[in-house]
């Protein structure tokens, strides 16, 4: 919490206001975000973020409320996942509970989906694991900017990573806002809502019925495609696209699971390393 | 043993909390905490040349790619349609929140006419 406030240490802000614009007082921090995320595209093909990266509360407060939104999407998700979870016999602790520790849906909605009794535990944990393979992945990604940031703050954000907010953070670091603590702040909104949203939908199980009606089981695609078309870097973001859209798909019909994103993004960050030089 | 199946978030079991329930899910947190923090951890011990980052780089369109192409390609025209629109509205509002409900309603929509 040492780099806490944007204002209290002018003299160590001065010399990286020149490089990078994410110092604008707590107020603006808000929109001032997203003016710099509409320019991002633009810039976003250079090396990332060695300007300064801090971990505070400005940037927990920023990551929280820019969350909302996709907070209250995923909501809709977790009402999915506790109608499925009432479906399966879990009571409103035990759903809950799953949402608050577990806190990855794909993952989740599986689980229940492969519950029974006896509950075939082996299955589940291995399968969990399988699905949830990609956050590994993921987390890499964050390294450029985490880098900067201590142990404890990095895997203490890391607990409350989920793949909207991942997106989204990745989105707010490479705007340059400079923001550590934007996936811890997002994380926390998501869990709320996660874990809410989770009782709700355990509660209304009998009255909700089938969540494909309401179109819950598209809010996961439809965050990513609008984060997608936010991270479109033109040209230099064709050629891993392509590669990662080729091999998911391929691998998707070939293996089972959720195999599919690991190897489409491992295969776009091999074809990138091979290509480095050109 | 697991609840009442028949009545979800009956009061008298809305609080139940059985045993090896719990074990489970906690089993399944160690798996995805490990999930969660093992790929920076890794990346935190071992020295990276540039050329590495350079992949590393592009993982998280690649990712988010990897996550949709799939999914899309297994759905139908309706999930394609409101995937367009969503590309549609975040293209012109640039507002996440206005994209996903255009979105979720897109797909309602298509859904109930194709």
């Amino acid at each position: 919490m040492r780099n806490d406030s944007e204002s209290d240490e002018p003299a160590a802000r001065a010399a990286s206001t020149a490089v990078e614009d994410g110092s604008e007082p707590p107020s603006a921090a808000v929109s001032a975000s997203k003016s710099e995320s509409q320019s991002g595209p633009g810039s976003g093909s250079e090396p990332p973020a060695d300007e300064d990266v801090s971990f505070g509360w400005e940037g927990v407060r920023t990551g929280f409320l820019t969350g909302i939104p996709i907070a209250i999407g995923v909501g809709g998700y977790g009402i999915a996942f506790g109608v499925l979870a009432a479906q399966a016999g879990l009571s409103v602790a035990e759903a809950a509970l799953m949402s608050a520790t577990v806190l990855a849906g794909a993952s989740q909605i599986i689980a229940v989906e492969l519950w029974a009794d006896p509950i075939p535990i082996a299955a589940i944990v291995a399968t969990t694991f399988a699905v949830n393979l990609r956050y590994s992945l993921m987390g890499a990604a964050l390294q450029p900017w985490f880098r900067h940031l201590e142990p404890r703050q990095i895997y203490a954000s890391l607990l409350v990573m989920a793949d909207e907010n991942w997106a989204l953070t990745m989105r707010e670091l490479k705007s340059g806002s400079g923001y550590g603590a934007f996936l811890l702040g997002s994380g926390i909104v998501l869990w709320l809502l996660w874990v809410g949203s989770t009782v709700v939908g355990v509660l209304a199980g009998d009255v909700v019925g089938e969540p494909a009606q309401y179109g819950f089981d598209f809010i996961l695609a439809a965050v990513f495609v609008a984060l997608a078309v936010e991270l479109w870097d033109g040209a230099s973001t064709l050629v891993p696209w392509l590669v990662a859209l080729g091999t998911s798909v391929v691998a998707a019909t070939v293996l089972p699971g959720r195999w599919y994103i690991l190897i489409g993004g491992l295969a776009a960050a091999a074809v990138e390393v091979v290509r480095y030089d050109r | 043993m697991i609840g009442e199946p028949t009545v979800p978030g009956f009061l008298g079991g809305a609080l139940s909390l059985d045993p090896v329930v719990v074990g489970v899910i906690l089993a399944m947190t160690v798996v995805t905490v490990i999930a969660k923090v093992g790929g920076i951890w890794l990346i935190r011990h071992v020295e990276l040349s540039e050329r590495l980052e350079a992949g590393l780089d592009v993982l998280p369109g690649a990712i988010m790619i990897a996550v949709l192409a799939p999914e899309l390609a297994s759905g139908g025209p309706a999930e394609w349609g409101a995937a367009a629109v969503v590309v549609a509205v975040m293209w012109r509002t640039e507002s996440i929140l206005l994209a996903l409900i255009a979105g979720v309603v897109g797909v309602v929509g298509f859904r109930a006419l194709l």
